[in-house]
């Protein structure tokens, strides 16, 4: 296979402005199947807002998303169909308070994959059990501390069976006691083979999981490269800037 | 002076319940219509429209910024004299009742609108990012959460509904006000209005007490 067959997603000259703020100056980029990428930078760097352009969460003001060969639209009426397939976590969780937890994993499958709905709940209890939370499948959201909560969030878009990852600073609104317990399921997914690509403060684990670092900095790809180049061997004035501040 | 209050009460009580259900029932087509309208108004404010937009917000500034009584008396005489068809299909009690709606629809429409804004905006990204459909994040993420604030607000619109209505005597409707001209033709004048005030008061009161029970239940479920 080519290397272009194994392209996931990809940018082209992506661009973003909120009115006359230029957020993204044209980015391209291509995230290959099965990579492992964190993106770092510094605060309002526009990685969230790219990490958000990746599903159209964002609508890019220029430039194109293309996943699976397709370029993303929000006009297109298959854009929900692609949303199935990239799977988003957040750093506010974002779970469903009046739905129970099992019902936050299967809603979806079940609304939109059209999943019998017995079906869908006996996978949610094996993702629940993954994650160690297979005793609070009938327990609210208000009942789960932020890891918790974190953890079923991730659960919810596995169920899905996306074809990527993508996770905004999923462990900043947490509690550090519980950083742990999130990151380890975010390593176990990269380390089964989902494509990841995950906006991080968290140095250590961006370095030991990554296969790529981006270094987004005032709206562009400033640097990249292994985690190793990018942590060991930074080129980039700012890089190395940005990395003495925070390691 | 002449008689006392509570010999007024005895001796006409039948007339001021026939007013009160009036009121009640006016209140109660108002609101129910007025949220069936207002809903729709919400749906269009919602959508992508510009068009739609500005004329909704032309519709609910005009509705909201005018006395209800200004709009009845122009449902009254205005419309029937604009649309002589008017007068074929509906009766006049119609046409009050049809500007009760219209006001109500302008003010559910906004307490639909506040609902669904004070649904955090994280939940409609998990939804879509999930792949759920715009109607099925409308129907299954926001409206079970924006409903918690849009019922106690429906409720109280309802209240705010049922002294509106008083207007609604202006034009000869059996409404609780209009016992008070019905008893002026027995040469009572005070006795009704105090009368009048205390159901009215007593409508309020036990309904807003019904209102913060309804809230507590909503916040326990949080
Ligand atoms: N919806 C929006 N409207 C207007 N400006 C926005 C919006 N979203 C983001 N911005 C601005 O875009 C810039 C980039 O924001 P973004 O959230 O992408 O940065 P970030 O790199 O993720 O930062 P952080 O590390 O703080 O999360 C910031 O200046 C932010 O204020
Ligand atoms: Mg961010």
């Amino acid at each position: 296979m080519t290397e272009t067959n194994n392209v996931l997603i990809e940018t082209v000259d992506l661009r973003k402005d909120f009115g006359d703020l230029k957020v993204l100056k044209g980015i391209n980029e291509k995230i290959i199947k099965g990579e492992v990428v964190s993106i770092i930078g510094p605060s309002g760097g526009g990685k969230s807002t790219f990490l958000r352009c990746l599903n159209l969460l964002e609508e890019p003001t220029g430039g194109q998303v293309i996943f699976e060969g397709n370029v993303l639209d929000s006009k297109s009426t298959n854009l929900d169909l692609h949303r199935q397939k990239i799977g988003m976590v957040f750093q506010q969780f974002n779970v469903f308070p009046h739905l129970s937890v099992m019902d936050n994993i299967t809603l979806a499958p079940v609304l939109e994959k059209k999943i019998p709905k017995d079906q869908a709940e006996k996978e949610a209890m094996e993702l629940l059990r993954t994650v160690g939370l297979d005793d609070k499948a009938n327990e609210y959201p208000r009942k789960l501390s932020g890891g918790q909560k974190q953890r079923l969030a991730i659960v919810r878009a596995m169920a899905m069976h996306p074809d990527v990852m993508l996770f905004d600073e999923p462990t900043s609104a947490l509690d550090p006691e519980m950083v742990k317990d999130v990151l380890d399921v975010i390593k176990k997914l990269a380390e089964s083979g989902m494509t990841c690509v995950i906006v991080t403060h968290e140095m250590g684990f961006a370095r030991e999981i990554s296969d790529r670092v981006l270094f987004i900095d005032d709206g562009i790809i400033a640097e990249e490269g292994t985690p190793e180049e990018l942590f060991e061997h930074p080129q980039n004035p700012r890089t190395k800037e940005f990395l003495s501040k925070v390691l | 002076m002449g008689k006392g209050l509570i010999e007024v009460f005895l001796e006409y009580w039948p007339i001021f319940l026939k007013g009160a259900a009036g009121t009640l029932q006016y209140a109660f087509i108002a609101v129910f219509f007025g949220t069936i309208l207002g809903s729709l108004v919400a749906i269009g404010r919602l959508s992508k429209s510009r068009v739609l937009h500005a004329i909704i917000k032309v519709y609910v500034t005009v509705i909201r910024g005018t006395p209800l009584l200004v709009q009845m008396y122009i449902a009254y005489y205005f419309l029937p004299m604009a649309f002589p068809v008017m007068n074929d299909i509906f009766s006049k009690e119609f046409t009050v009742v049809l500007a009760l709606i219209i006001n109500s629809s302008a003010y559910v429409s906004e307490i639909i609108r506040s609902g669904i804004n004070s649904v955090d905006k994280g939940q409609t990204e998990a939804a879509r990012s999930l792949g759920l459909t715009a109607s099925h994040t409308m129907t299954k993420i926001i409206m079970p959460q924006a409903i918690k604030n849009i019922l106690p607000a429906l409720a109280n619109e309802y209240i705010a509904m049922i002294k509106e209505t008083s207007l609604a005597g202006t034009f000869m409707m059996y409404e609780l006000m209009y016992t008070r001209t019905l008893l002026a033709n027995k040469y009572l004048f005070w006795q009704p209005l105090f009368i009048i005030a205390g159901i009215y008061l007593i409508m309020t009161v036990v309904l807003s007490w019904l209102i913060r029970m309804m809230e507590r239940r909503f916040a326990v479920s949080d």
